[in-house]
């Protein structure tokens, strides 16, 4: 088995972006100097549901260095959207939310006025003195009390191949017959990404009909498309940059209302507006985990064979969009089960969309899933980890298909071995230290895997530089060191030499970065412009009369092309330049799936080994080990992926143990609506990691045989925890977060 | 934020005429608190007296006590060569307090005057009695998880206040009996510490016995025999840098296994840090066992007064009380 560390990788790169990340010098969304800037805030509703009566402006129009106060009274309106009507209609279940667009109040912390000043401290000050009159309409916020009206999405009911649709195989009887059964409830809190960077904006209008932003955000082309249509513009006049992003874990999917805001207080004013959202703002304005509540039922026979497996999923979603995730799917895939039933319904409330948050349906399903499986051990008496042995799925059991690759077995062991679970006693509460109880607990992990058609631009020049471009995004994963360094292999060339350019709608296409694609999409489309680029090089190289190059001998190495035979001949690439008289030599390559989708089922796969200490008196549960292992195919570069893999892990901590956005009913509204009470963890509540890789290719996935690994790190790990407070305590809780009074 | 008018005054007596001639001045030292407040539209001071250069920043003993100045830092406090000697509970509590970043500006006198952080109070969309008297209390029948169970009354409902005082310095110098020095234009006085802050009662929005226009001195602990069995025991929902569920401060003088004086006192669970003498009278004279410990803890959370969602707190509180005054005498 192939195992990678920082021991057997030392070549692993460092962060080619980090110096001018932790020096200060790269420039987010906010921070462009732009010329003549207007500064704007955001007013928002204080109702979750009815109609806009009023609007006292007055005070603010007249404030200081106020430049315009905008609402759907004196909005420019966008052109993408239809005309508004008169009075207001609820907009059919959807359509995304329309900015300052008519009087309807859809959630608390709806936008619906923004004022626009010279400076942020008169824009914020004028904002203070805006009072918007409602008309109250009665809300429904509260999930459980309105999960009776659940239902199944109207979209799913449109699409008969949804994935969504409800969902059997083999014998529906089979939980009722099974020799042993568990039947639970499991519930997530809604959870919000809250980067450390909040969402941001500055729109610049170039005339009547180019616009140009910077906009945080996952994925340029989707925003200048998105944008384009919004303002009947030319896709190509819509220029939208996100070279640094401070973090985003979905939030920047999507092209949301107050971009949209920005870019109209832009044109309305003709000059450059930046909109910086508060923290506050963040909980209503970017999406979120949706609550979610699961019902799991299974069976197995008194020897640990999994009979039957049922999962219910009902999501929350707001009353004007539909907001499906995996939540269910992972049941289908994850074990050698013959009876397997699942739903997935949707309940519409007065809030605002929930979005795709790391791990998006596969996180909170396989917290149910694998809390589910453990509780399955527990009764039947046998180990947690040869529980899920003993039920391995060795082929795709939903699909019925080979698995691409899959390598979990490896995973256990390799896991299992680092962390010493050999050494757990059985019995919850049975192992203690330092007066705190104990618990291991571990959980699988794995994450369908997607690709999507990339392109990439290599460009080698005379001077013996290499200029690789896609447009692509870094949401913190360190996308251009990995392809820095996939490129440097390729072509030879050593890494302080080549430039990755990323985060611009100008750069030849690529998908946002979301569902763990770019390295398999991206570093596809690199890997193969990059081949390209060389095939071109050799073959110049070989037209140069004298050097006796010979086509299958050829290789480079340190900027020099030489036969295999004879590595002190050859020439460099620079000369090769030179010799045939040109500047550059430049490719533009795309790459795809192809027929490899309908022969295999592809899925990356992993699990994380768990001990928890927990305060018998307090309850205070306290992370203390990790081991987590992965099997993603091949890996790019240790370095950033163990970084990755590390970020996964703490995403999980939190989402188990404290994040939970918390609404009083009474108001429609979040209580825990910035960081004194949305709590993230802490770099105490982080303790040692310990990252495994199963270094091995998937050859039938793409050229480079890597899968994604953003989503598989948090995938299982609040299982995993839970897992382990069980073991450390005797208690399961099957609601999280995993709060002290939860425990004592 | 609204525009406001910024002065620097020279001598405590210039502070304090300056804080007196505006209708709406505050005095501002560290700001980690304030400038929070007045972004999120909660104060809107039209004046700011900025405190940070009076010579109030010494930390000295003097006969019998420590006098510890307004303005010094939660970080230099903290790690004060006497103050870890002589009253380590202190710095136990201001360690567990706020994050290294925070400390480092936090003054004294401005973690003693610190707001709630009951998230009613800190959303100008919620009704709160505190920030608005008479807007009702979002809490009452609101998200009270983290709302008081001691010192709320009747009164406590709907026309007063249940948000909790979040400083944990403030629970150790409760038990350490500390004294806060103030002055004002009638002159200097001494406020015992367990008078200096207030309950809710009919004024919610005041928090403290600190009259309008009195600016805070210094803090002055006097020397006890409590250095070495003490702990501050903060819980709370991650490892650091959150407010606490509850803490618990304890510090015994031990004779002979026999305990010959006991402080307890608690965060978290009233609008003031809560003192709890019944528990320590019984503690007092008794030997050290874990039965005692219950006996107090029990006794501490009799009267405890639960709402919807703190109920936790009872339980919690007790086991947190036994667990400190464990850890104290080193039975952890």
């Amino acid at each position: 088995m192939v195992q990678k560390d920082l021991q057997t990788e030392p070549e692993s790169l460092d962060r080619v972006d980090g110096r001018p990340k932790v020096t200060g010098t790269a420039t987010y969304s906010a921070e462009y100097a732009v010329g003549n800037l207007a500064h704007s805030v955001l007013i928002t509703s204080t109702i979750a549901k009815g109609r806009i009566k009023n609007i006292n402006a007055k005070a603010a129009e007249e404030s200081p260095g106020v430049l315009a106060v905008i609402s759907h009274l004196n909005s420019p309106g966008v052109p993408g959207y239809p005309p508004a009507k008169q009075p207001a209609e609820p907009a059919p279940v959807g359509t995304a939310f329309r900015v300052f667009y008519d009087e309807l109040i859809y959630f608390n912390g709806q936008p619906v006025a923004m004022v626009v000043a010279e400076t942020l401290e008169q824009a914020n000050h004028a904002a203070s003195l805006i009072t918007i009159g409602y008309e109250i309409a009665t809300h429904q916020t509260d999930f459980e009390a309105n999960l009776s009206k659940s239902a199944v999405a109207l979209s799913v009911q449109r699409s008969k191949n949804s994935p969504f649709q409800d969902y059997g195989r083999g014998n529906p009887e089979a939980f009722d017959a099974a020799e042993v059964k568990i039947e639970a409830t499991y519930t997530i809190p809604t959870q919000h990404h809250q980067p450390m960077e909040p969402h941001a904006i500055i729109a610049v209008w170039e005339g009547e009909d180019k616009l140009t932003v910077y906009d945080k955000n996952q994925g340029v082309k989707s925003a200048q498309g998105n944008l384009a249509q919004a303002f009947k513009l030319a896709r190509e006049n819509v220029k939208v940059n996100a070279q640094f992003i401070g973090g985003a874990f979905g939030s920047g999917i999507r092209v949301w209302p107050h971009t949209v805001a920005a870019v109209l207080a832009a044109k309305k004013l003709k000059r450059p507006v930046k909109l910086v959202l508060g923290r506050e703002l963040m909980f209503t304005s970017v999406g979120y985990r949706p609550y979610t509540v699961q019902k799991i039922a299974i069976g197995a026979s008194k020897n640990g064979i999994l009979t039957a497996m049922n999962h219910e999923g009902t999501g929350q979603t707001s009353a004007y969009e539909e907001h499906l995730e995996r939540t269910i799917l992972a049941t289908r895939a994850m074990y050698a089960c013959p009876n397997v039933f699942t739903k997935y319904r949707l309940l519409n409330l007065d809030v605002n969309t929930p979005t795709w948050m790391r791990g998006p349906g596969d996180a909170t399903g396989m917290f149910a899933l694998e809390s589910a499986l453990d509780e399955m051990a527990f009764a039947l008496h046998i180990d947690p980890l040869e529980f899920r042995l003993q039920n391995h799925a060795d082929t795709d059991p939903e699909r019925n298909l080979p698995w691409s690759a899959k390598s979990l077995k490896e995973c256990y062991e390799l896991g299992a071995e680092k962390f010493g679970w050999k050494n757990r006693l059985p019995a919850p509460r049975s192992m203690q230290k330092d007066g705190m109880l104990v618990g291991y607990g571990m959980a699988s992990s794995l994450y369908g895997f997607h690709r999507h058609p990339s392109k990439a631009r290599a460009v080698f020049s005379r001077k013996g530089s290499v200029v690789v471009q896609s447009a692509t995004m870094d949401i913190g994963p360190g996308t251009g060191t990995a392809m820095t360094r996939i490129a440097s292999k390729i072509l030879g060339v050593s890494p302080g030499k080549i430039r990755f350019d990323l985060g611009d709608s100008s750069l030849p296409d690529a998908p946002g970065q979301n569902g763990s694609s770019t390295i398999p999409s991206v570093g596809s489309a690199v890997h193969v412009a990059c081949e390209a680029l060389k095939t071109k090089l050799l073959k110049l190289a070989s037209e140069i009369p004298g050097l006796n190059l010979q086509p299958d001998q050829m290789t480079i190495k340190n900027g020099r092309i030489f036969n295999l035979t004879d590595a002190s001949g050859g020439i460099s690439l620079s000369d090769v330049l030179k010799y045939h008289n040109l500047e550059q030599v430049e490719v533009t390559e795309e790459s795809k799936s192809g027929a490899e989708r309908d022969q295999y089922s592809m899925y990356s796969f992993g699990c994380h080994f768990i001990e928890v200490h927990v305060s018998p008196l307090t309850g205070e549960v306290r992370v203390k080990r990790v081991v987590t292992c992965a099997d993603v195919g091949k890996i790019i570069n240790y370095k950033t992926a163990r970084s990755q893999s590390i970020g996964g892990i703490a995403g999980g901590i939190g989402m188990a143990l404290m994040e939970a956005s918390v609404m009083d009913h009474r108001f429609g509204r979040y209580i825990t609506n910035d960081f004194v009470s949305y709590h993230i963890p802490v770099y105490a509540d982080v303790p040692q990691i310990d990252v495994i890789y199963v270094d091995k290719p998937d050859v039938h996935v793409n050229p480079i045989g890597s899968k994604g690994l953003g989503e598989i790190a948090i995938v299982g790990v609040a299982a995993a925890i839970a897992n382990a407070v069980f073991h450390a305590t005797g208690k399961r809780v099957r609601d999280l977060p995993i709060t002290v009074e939860k425990l004592i | 934020m609204k525009p406001f008018l910024y002065y620097r005054p020279k001598t405590v007596k210039d502070a304090i005429a300056a804080v007196a001639s505006h209708p709406d001045a505050r005095f501002i030292a560290g700001g980690t608190n304030l400038i929070d407040l007045m972004k999120r539209g909660i104060v809107s001071p039209e004046k700011l007296v900025d405190i940070n250069h009076l010579p109030l920043k010494k930390i000295e003993q003097k006969g019998g006590f420590l006098r510890i100045g307004a303005l010094a830092l939660n970080s230099e406090v903290a790690n004060h060569k006497t103050v870890l000697q002589k009253h380590p509970l202190l710095a136990q509590a201001l360690h567990a307090g706020a994050s290294g970043q925070l400390r480092n500006m936090a003054t004294v006198g401005g973690n003693i005057l610190q707001r709630t952080r009951c998230n009613y109070f800190y959303d100008t969309a919620f009704p709160c009695n505190k920030r608005t008297p008479g807007s009702g209390c979002g809490a009452w029948e609101g998200i009270n998880r983290m709302h008081a169970i001691f010192g709320t009354n009747e009164k406590s409902g709907q026309d007063s206040c249940i948000a909790v005082h979040p400083s944990d310095m403030c629970v150790a110098l409760l038990a350490l009996d500390a004294v806060v020095l103030v002055t004002g234009q009638q002159g200097e006085r001494r406020i015992p510490f367990g008078d200096f802050h207030r309950l809710p009662g009919d004024n919610p929005e005041l928090d403290s016995n600190l009259l309008n226009n009195e600016l805070i001195l210094a803090v002055e602990i006097p020397d006890a025999p409590l250095t070495r069995h003490v702990h501050y025991l903060k819980v709370r929902d991650r490892a650091s840098y959150a407010f606490a569920l509850v803490s618990v401060a304890v510090a015994l003088e031990i004779d002979q296994n026999n305990i010959k004086t006991a402080r307890l006192t608690m965060g978290g669970v009233a609008h003031k840090p809560w003192r709890f003498p019944e528990a320590e009278k019984i503690m007092t004279g008794q030997p050290v066992s874990e039965s005692v410990f219950q006996q107090a803890a029990e006794a501490a959370m009799q009267g405890g007064r639960a709402l919807e969602h703190n109920a936790y707190k009872l339980k919690l509180g007790a086991n947190a009380i036994v667990q400190a005054l464990k850890t104290a005498v080193g039975k952890a």
